[in-house]
This record gives C-alpha cells, structure tokens and sequence, in this order.
C-alpha cells in the first residue's frame, strides 16, 4: 500500500464514522468545501514548480525574498473629500498618526472629468472625496507635504493622465523632479466600464491614453506605478473571488497587449504594474486568492509575453478591506470584520493595505473611526504574529488545494475571456458584467433565504437600534465655494496661453502617433481646468456608451 | 360625435384620447397603458384615435439580441431629427414566463434622446402574448401616429415569432445582423430572409463583416429571382454613426418604391383587414371564453373529458353552434 | 388582460455603483414587474421625462455618493410638474438616518437602507403603488 492509499483508507474511515453525525445537522452540509482537507488534495503539487520561495518565481508565497521580516506593508488609508483644504488637513493627521502613504480619493465631478461648476456636478462636489478643478486645488491639496518623500496613490481613472501631470506640476513647484516621485494612479479603464462606472471615454482612445502614460513614466517618472490593475470593484460589485481575480488579470493581459502593440518593450514598463486586491470575509479563501494571482500573473508574463526581468512577472498589490461586506446594522461589528480581513490580507502578502472604518456603510469615516481602522493594522503588525512568518499557511492541505482550485477557476475564465477576443471585446458583449451581476444576485438571494448569514442583518439583530451617532457630514456648501474659487483662478490665469494649450493639446489627440503626456502637462501649468481639458478629449475621441445587459 | 374618454387612472382625470390629438405627452403615456392593459377604456380611446392614423411611416427594426439594434435605432432617429422628422419608439423586450415580469432595457441606449421633445420611447413588455407585435403593438403604434409623429421604429424582441409579425406591423422592415454569429446564419437562412426589406449589417469594423455581406447578397439573389424589390445590404457601424446616413437613404428607397407601385396601400390594405379579423378573433373568443368560465361549463366540460365521456373537440363544436347560432 | 406594476430604476447623479440597482431590478423582475432601468449618470430631467414615458407605477433611485439631498427632492418636483402626481417614489443607498425626514418631507415616500431586503422593496412598491 502506498502512503497515499494509505491515507484515502482512513479517510474512507474517517467519512463512514461520521455520516450519522453529520446528518444531524443539514444546515451545515450546503457549505461548497469539504468538511477536510488532507494529502490527497494535494498529491500534484510540485513545491518547486508551484509554490517555490517568497521572491522565487512563480511568487506564489511572496513578491519579495523577505517579505514582512524584513519591512512591513505600507498602510495607506484612502482619504479625501470637501475642498483640498479640508483633505489636506486630513493627509497631514494621517501621516502624523504613522500612516505612510498618502492614497487619495477624489469626488465623481473629478473622475468623470467635470469642473465644479458644470450642472452635472450639482449635488456632487466635493461628496465622496476631494474637488479638483485645477492645478491651484492640487497645490493646496498638497501643501506642506513633502511630494519627495511620501507615496501617493491617487483613485483616478479615466482623467489619470490630467490629474498626474498636474502633481508632477506640484512637485516641479516644491522643487521635487519627477524621477524622485513614487506613487500610483489606478489608471485602469477596464474595470469602470465592467464595475466601477466613471468612465468617460471608449476603449480605444481610453487604452491609447494608458499606453501613452507607460511611455511618458517609464523616461520620466520610472518610480511610478502606472497602473493599478483593480479587482477591488469587481468584487464589490459582487464577484466571488475567483471572477475578481480571472477578470482583472483579463484586464492585466489587455494593458500588456496594447502596449506591446504601441511599440512598448514588456520590460520597459511590466514592472511598474500593479494590481489592487479586495480582502474579503472568507479569511482563508481570500488567502488562497492572492497567492493564487501572483502564480497565475508570473506564468502569464512569463510564457505569454516571455518578459524577461523578474520584477515583470511579480504581482505586487494594493489591498482594501471590502467595504460592502460592511453593515449599517450594529456598525461597530464592523471592527472586527476589518481585523479578520486584515489578518487575511496579510497572510497573502499584500504590499500594501486600505483598512475601511467601521461607519462607511453609512457615510464617509469620522477621524474617529479612521483611528481605529489604523490601529487595526497596527495590531495585525505588532501582536497577532501573523506577519512574524512570510506565508505562514503554505502547506495547509486546505489552503493549497483553494489556491489550485481557484487558479484554475480564474484560468477557465481567462480562456474564455480569449477566446471571445480578449477583456475588450467580453467588456463590449456585457460578458463580464452579466457574469457580476449573476453572481450579486445569488449572493443577495442567499442572504435573504438564510443560506448566508450576515450578523446583524439577518440574523442576531437588534430591536429598534439607536443610530449611530458622529457621522461625518461633508458641509453642504463646499459645491458653492469650490465653484467661487474655480472662477477666481479663471479670472487670474493668462486665458490666451490656456486657449493655445488647449488648442495644442486638439491637434495631438487627433494624431494616434504622438503622446498626449507633454501636452496635457503643458495644459494643466496654465490652469486650464480638468474639465476644458477633458472637453477638448471628448471632442475628439466621443464618450463611451454603457453596455448593460440584466 | 363620440363621448369623451374620461380618464380616473389612478387619480387623474382626463380626456386621454383629446389630449393625445392635442400633443399632451402624458396621455399618450397613459394612453398606450389603456392599451397594453387592454383596459376598459383602450376600445374608447382606440376609437377617437383611429381617424387621426395613417401618417406615419413605421420602420421594423428586427435581429438577433445583441445585433445592436437599439444602439442603431439611436442614432437613425438622431437623423430624423436633423431632417426636422418627429420620431416614436417602441422597443420590445421578452416577458419572463416564470414571473411574468421584464426588464424593458433598451431604453438605456437611447438616453441621449430623452429630453428630445421630439422623440418619445416607450418600452414595452411581451406579456406572454406570442408574436409580442400583437395588435396591442400596432395599437400603440397607431396612439403614436394619432399623436402626430412622423415617423415610428418598432423594435422587436428579436427571437421567434416577433420576426414575422413585424411584418404585419410595418411599412418597411430593416434587419440587422453583426459578424461573429458562426452558425446563426443558418437559421437566418430559414426565417429572416423572407422578411428584409432592407439588410444591415452592424458592427461592420468587426471580422467577418465583408464575408456576412457576401453571403447575405448571396442567398438574396438566390432567392430574389422573381421579385421587383431586391432588398439592399448596407454596412454600418452604429456605435460611431458610420453608414447610418447611406442607410436611411436606402431605407427612404425602399417607401418610395411600395408607395408608388400600390405595394403599400396593399399592405395596408392587408393590415385593416388582418385588424378586423384579430380583433374579431380576439373579442369573440374571450366572450365566449368569459361565458363558460363564467356559468361554470368549463369545469363540467373539464370533468366529461377526463371521464372519456366527451372530447374537446365535440365541447368546442357544441359551444360555437350554441353561441353563434 | 392584468395590468402589471412598471417601475423605473434610476441612478441619478455621477456614481457608477449599480450593484444595488441591478439586484433590485432583478428582484423586481422576478416578482412579476415590468421594470425600466436607465443605467448610470441619468440627471434628474431624464428621469423625470423617462417616468412620463414609460408611465411607470414607481421611480425607485439609488444613489451611493451622498449626492441625494441635492437630486432626490428635484427627481420629485420634475416628476410631479409633469402631472404624475400619482407616481410612486422611493429612493435607497448609503443614506444616513438623519437625512430621512428631509427626503420624505420633500416627497419621498421610503427610504431603504443598506441591508435591506429585495422582498420588502417588493412589498412595498405592491402596497404603496396606485391601483
């Protein structure tokens, strides 16, 4: 008998012992996994093929050969909202309260390429984070922080181009160059069209725009990260866990695709892509989920696109605690939900981590709530011991079986995704979203028959609960005074040098050969708004129109 | 002169079938509910309406879900309104026979025409009805040609029966096909050949585009041997308003020609007469039908057949001699 | 034949999270509705003109940026200027207790929060719509 026969023995033991027992309690037994994992499960996994070391391609266990033995994860807290004043102040108590990396959010008017003062924006401004209209909002935002040595990572999508230049505008200002600056911009159109919303223009000129930011970091601002390749809304819109990660990297190989074709070499830019990851409840699957995108990225880049470097082929990652598994209902629970996914996110090794606050399902997080969502990754850190061991649960039958299984998954999705001509074209058929939304809807539909429980909301509630008092309100008048400003600088600025720069800026979008990046930097130092200057983007390249299928 | 048609629909009062002659928006909303509901008052309305029909230049808009036909429907009404033309929309979705619900989603790809005054889109459910373009549709098409539009897309469902029945709804019918369908261009073949008066081929930066035109073309002239009219095949790509304009044109060609060779006032011809016997049809059928519910023959009819003491056939042939006699 | 409830599901304002939306939808489907989705970044004139359209039973926004003190109240007054004064309105989202008089006071008739159930939207809307 060998060894193998000789644990499917006992666990052919094992299973019959059980049985009766286990028919006592059926409302346990709709559960996807088995109720254990052992050998077996894991009888074709190659340690060095699979697993290997942290830094040690595939990096199933780990980007970096020391991981958090050597520093921890960043802890970045997303934050911004009402005027660059106001977000200012707040980036200047984050980094004092041991933040470090500044992560900004900015209102729907500035992602959508909206200036305040547009009627669209009405209601808007200044509501789920910070109002940029032109680079003097920008240089507030900013002040007094020193753009040489932060890290900042900026929530900007579609404008991405104008909202970078105008910080490499900043930095110019503070006497910083732009090859010192470290950061990140999301910059990933793919996932707004499929999840996320703020959109603005169609692919093509959206992926052009990409493209042109590799070119223009990769001379200019090489410590940048260009990208980050987000599956964190995906999974808020209700993904499981293997789609988050099968459809970003979907989204991952269409940036590599569209740069290769524009001329790019993958070496030249693959190592400052990034990937954002959501940290959700189910701790040890969102484990087995970030080791198995690392595996699944290296053999991509790899063998699809034979990069060369290994810093190419290591998925490094962002992550936030996901913030629609928060609940109104007894929001304090909320806490513990945000520890148990921070224990998940750094298990996996995430480079660095979001912790949401407890009162975000019901408006923008107090000071207060913001402190304890810090010092929830500060006890991860310091006294869990989770970050003591680099991939401390490489080996679990359990966690390795999950990691293969959810490889393969993601795999089945990427193939398919392939077959239909890649994330671009499954993005303009509704493929993925639909494949979202079917998922969203059996969640909701679990929760409401009892098969999920969620605490608070379906189960354990309490009668006629207090609400929860000292929410953060964003001042009703911050519309009216962002736009008083935005006329100030229309009426202070050289209106003759924004026209030309502008007009300058028309001219390149209508030719596919030239980068937009000096241009769009030319435009933003001359304040011309974000809004004129997506205008003129508009004019040339149409908006995107929206594929919903239900 | 016929009595006003009082309108109480959920609290409103008003002379719904008057108001639709005076351009009142609102009541042909309510209107076209009256219809769709078949509701006491549709008969009323239908009739102060009908004489104020027969204007408007209906357009069927037929093809597989997905060919984009909503996208297109968008951007050639964009260019009625350029030509000063105003433009009615109905766009049909399937019903869900489980819940009997819909998700009435093509509105979404119109949006930018909302605040048209110009244009209105209705949305519009199959409610199990069969060809979905039943006379609750040419009814609502009507409400829309009394309401003075000059023009009015009907789009269908764009599978089974709805693909036939447009015919009988419209003056012209357009069918839009995309490259990439693999084999669907066999049971194109079988059904929607016949129908297209007008073929578009959508999406036409698409592989595979030149290759569907070439077949289409081909299994036009194989089958357009012994006909006046040989439907062209134009290429578009609506998204960006490519081909919409040259499309038009073809589809303006195609009125001109059933209105000068008599092919239209025989269509419609055709179309009054099919009107009469389905509402004749309809009306008689669910009389009788509310008759023996009504009285409780049905069950009793229902018992006979199960105890093999009858057969349907006999219980139909009995209840017709008896109620038409 | 029946008359079925229409309900329009709207997104007014800029956010682009549609989750709850599209469950909603669905759920509303599923319980025998018509429903007429606008899709994302609809203003408060398009929704109010769509409603008179599609003559819809019920407006139902969602809206998850904080945007609905300024957008719901003028979604209400649109749609009762154009003489649908029997048109239902409800709106959901991330929308703080203390908000809620406001918004009713302004003409919405309920406000459904995070973790609601579809079922009570569906009994609502089935209650509340007139008949």
């Amino acid at each position: 008998m060998t060894e193998h026969e000789k644990i499917q023995a006992e666990l052919d033991k094992y299973e019959e012992s059980v049985t009766k027992a286990i028919a006592r309690f059926p409302e346990r037994d709709h559960l996807p996994e088995k109720r254990i994992y052992t050998p077996l499960d894991i009888k074709d996994l190659d340690y060095a093929d699979d697993i290997s070391f942290p830094g040690v391609f595939p990096y199933t266990r780990g980007v970096q050969p020391t991981m958090y033995r050597g520093r921890y994860w960043t802890m970045r807290m997303y934050a911004g909202f009402s005027t660059a004043e106001e977000s200012n102040k707040r980036y200047r108590y984050l980094i004092e309260s041991g933040a470090t990396g500044l992560s900004c959010a900015f209102d729907l008017p500035t992602q959508i390429g909206y200036d305040s003062d547009d009627p669209i924006s009405e209601g808007e401004v200044g509501k789920v984070g910070v109002a940029i209209d032109s680079l003097a909002d920008m240089e507030v935002l900013f002040d007094k922080i020193d753009l040489g040595k932060v890290s900042t990572s900026m929530t900007i999508n579609a404008p991405a181009s104008v909202l970078l230049a105008m910080y490499i505008a900043v930095a110019e200002k503070q006497g910083v160059s732009a090859d010192q600056l470290r950061g990140t911009i999301q910059n990933d159109i793919l996932k707004e069209y499929a999840a996320r919303g703020t959109y603005i223009f169609p692919p093509r000129p959206s992926m052009r725009l990409i493209t042109n930011i590799f070119e223009y970091c990769s001379k200019n601002v090489p410590k940048w990260n260009t990208i980050s390749i987000s599956g964190y809304h995906i999974r808020e819109a209700g993904s499981t866990a293997a789609q988050e990660i099968a459809f970003t990297i979907a989204d991952g190989i269409a940036y590599v695709e569209a740069a290769i074709k524009a001329g790019l070499d993958v070496d030249a830019f693959a190592g400052r892509l990034s990937f954002f990851w959501n940290a959700h409840n189910n701790v040890l699957e969102e484990v087995a989920k970030f080791r198995a995108s690392r595996r699944i990225w290296a053999r991509v880049m790899r063998d699809r696109f034979h990069a060369k470097k290994d810093k190419s082929m290591k998925l490094r990652f962002h992550t936030q605690t996901a913030g629609s598994m928060l609940t109104a209902q007894q929001p304090d629970n909320n806490i513990i939900r945000v520890a148990l996914q921070t224990a998940a996110a750094v298990m996996g090794g995430t480079q660095s981590l979001h912790t949401n606050s407890r009162d975000e399902a019901l408006a923008l997080p107090s000071e207060d709530s913001v402190h304890i969502a810090l010092m929830t990754q500060k006890i991860v850190a310091h006294e869990s011991g989770l970050a003591d061991v680099i991939d401390p649960l490489a080996g679990s039958y359990y966690v390795e079986a999950m990691t293969n299984k959810i490889e393969q998954e993601a795999m089945d999705y990427i193939k398919k995704i392939d077959d239909m001509g890649g994330a671009v074209a499954a993005i303009e058929k509704g493929y993925i979203q639909k494949e979202i939304q079917d998922s969203a809807y059996k969640w909701q539909m679990d929760v409401e028959s009892g098969a999920r429980v969620i605490v608070g909301v379906n189960a354990y509630q309490i009668e006629n609960e207090e609400p929860p008092k000292n929410l953060l309100k964003v001042d009703a008048s911050v519309g009216e005074r962002q736009k008083a400003k935005l006329a100030q600088v229309k009426a202070k600025r050289d209106n003759e040098a924004v026209k030309k720069a502008l007009a300058d800026l028309h001219a390149a979008c209508e030719d596919e050969n030239e980068n937009l990046m000096p241009h769009i930097l030319a435009a933003v130092k001359t304040y011309a708004t974000l809004g004129e200057i997506c205008n003129v983007m508009r004019d040339v390249f149409g908006e995107y129109e929206a594929h919903i299928s239900l | 002169m016929l009595p006003p048609v009082l309108c109480f629909e959920r609290g409103r009062d008003m002379d719904i079938a008057e108001e639709v002659l005076n351009g009142n928006r609102l009541a042909l909303s309510r209107a076209i509910t009256s219809i769709e509901n078949e509701d006491e008052k549709s008969t009323e309305i239908m009739k102060r309406l009908y004489p104020h029909t027969g204007h408007a230049f209906v357009l069927g808009v037929t093809g597989p879900p997905g060919a984009g036909k909503s996208t297109l429907t968008d951007k050639m009404a964009r260019e009625y309104r350029k030509r000063g033309m105003t433009v009615g929309i109905i766009a049909i979705d399937p019903t869900s026979p489980f819940s009997g619900g819909a998700i009435l989603g093509d509105r979404i790809r119109m949006n930018g025409l909302t605040l048209d005054e110009g244009v209105f889109i209705r949305s519009m459910g199959t409610r199990g009805s069969l060809g979905g373009l039943s006379h609750k549709t040419a009814d609502a098409v009507k409400a829309m040609d009394a309401f003075g539009k000059d023009i009015i897309f009907v789009e269908t469902v764009g599978v089974g029966q709805s693909e036939v029945d447009i015919v009988k709804a419209a003056d012209t019918t357009m069918v839009v096909l995309i490259p990439g369908m693999g084999d669907d261009i066999q049971a194109i073949k079988a059904g929607i050949l016949e129908i297209g008066d007008v073929f578009t081929v959508n999406k036409a930066d698409h592989d595979g585009a030149d290759k569907l035109v070439r077949e289409i073309n081909m299994m036009l002239d194989l089958d357009g041997v012994m006909k006046d009219w040989r439907p062209p095949v134009e290429k578009v790509i609506a998204n960006q308003n490519i081909g919409v304009k040259e499309l038009i044109a073809q589809i303006e060609k195609h009125y001109d020609y059933i209105k000068s060779n008599g092919i239209l006032a025989e269509r419609r011809t055709k179309r009054t007469k099919d009107e009469i016997l389905d509402i004749l049809g309809s009306r008689i059928g669910s009389y009788i039908t509310q008759k023996i519910v009504d009285d409780g023959r049905l069950d009793d009819y229902v018992e006979q057949i199960k105890a093999r003491k009858t057969d349907p056939y006999t219980v139909v042939g009995n209840v017709l001699d008896e109620m038409l006699k | 034949m029946e008359k079925k409830i229409r309900v329009l599901v709207a997104k007014p304002g800029l956010d682009g999270h549609d989750r709850g939306a599209k469950v909603i939808a669905r759920a509303l489907r599923d319980a025998g509705f018509e429903v007429v989705y606008t899709g994302l970044r609809q203003t408060p004139e398009q929704i109010a003109e769509a409603a008179l359209q599609e003559d819809v039973d019920c407006v139902a926004m969602s809206i998850l940026s904080g945007a609905h003190p300024h957008l719901f109240p003028a979604v209400v007054n649109l749609v009762r200027e154009k003489g649908m004064n029997d048109v239902l309105i409800i709106g959901g989202g991330v929308i703080p207790e203390t908000d809620i008089p406001a918004l009713k006071e302004a003409g919405v008739s309920e406000i459904f929060t995070p973790g609601t159930k579809t079922s009570d939207v569906v009994d609502y809307i089935k209650e509340h719509v007139k008949k």
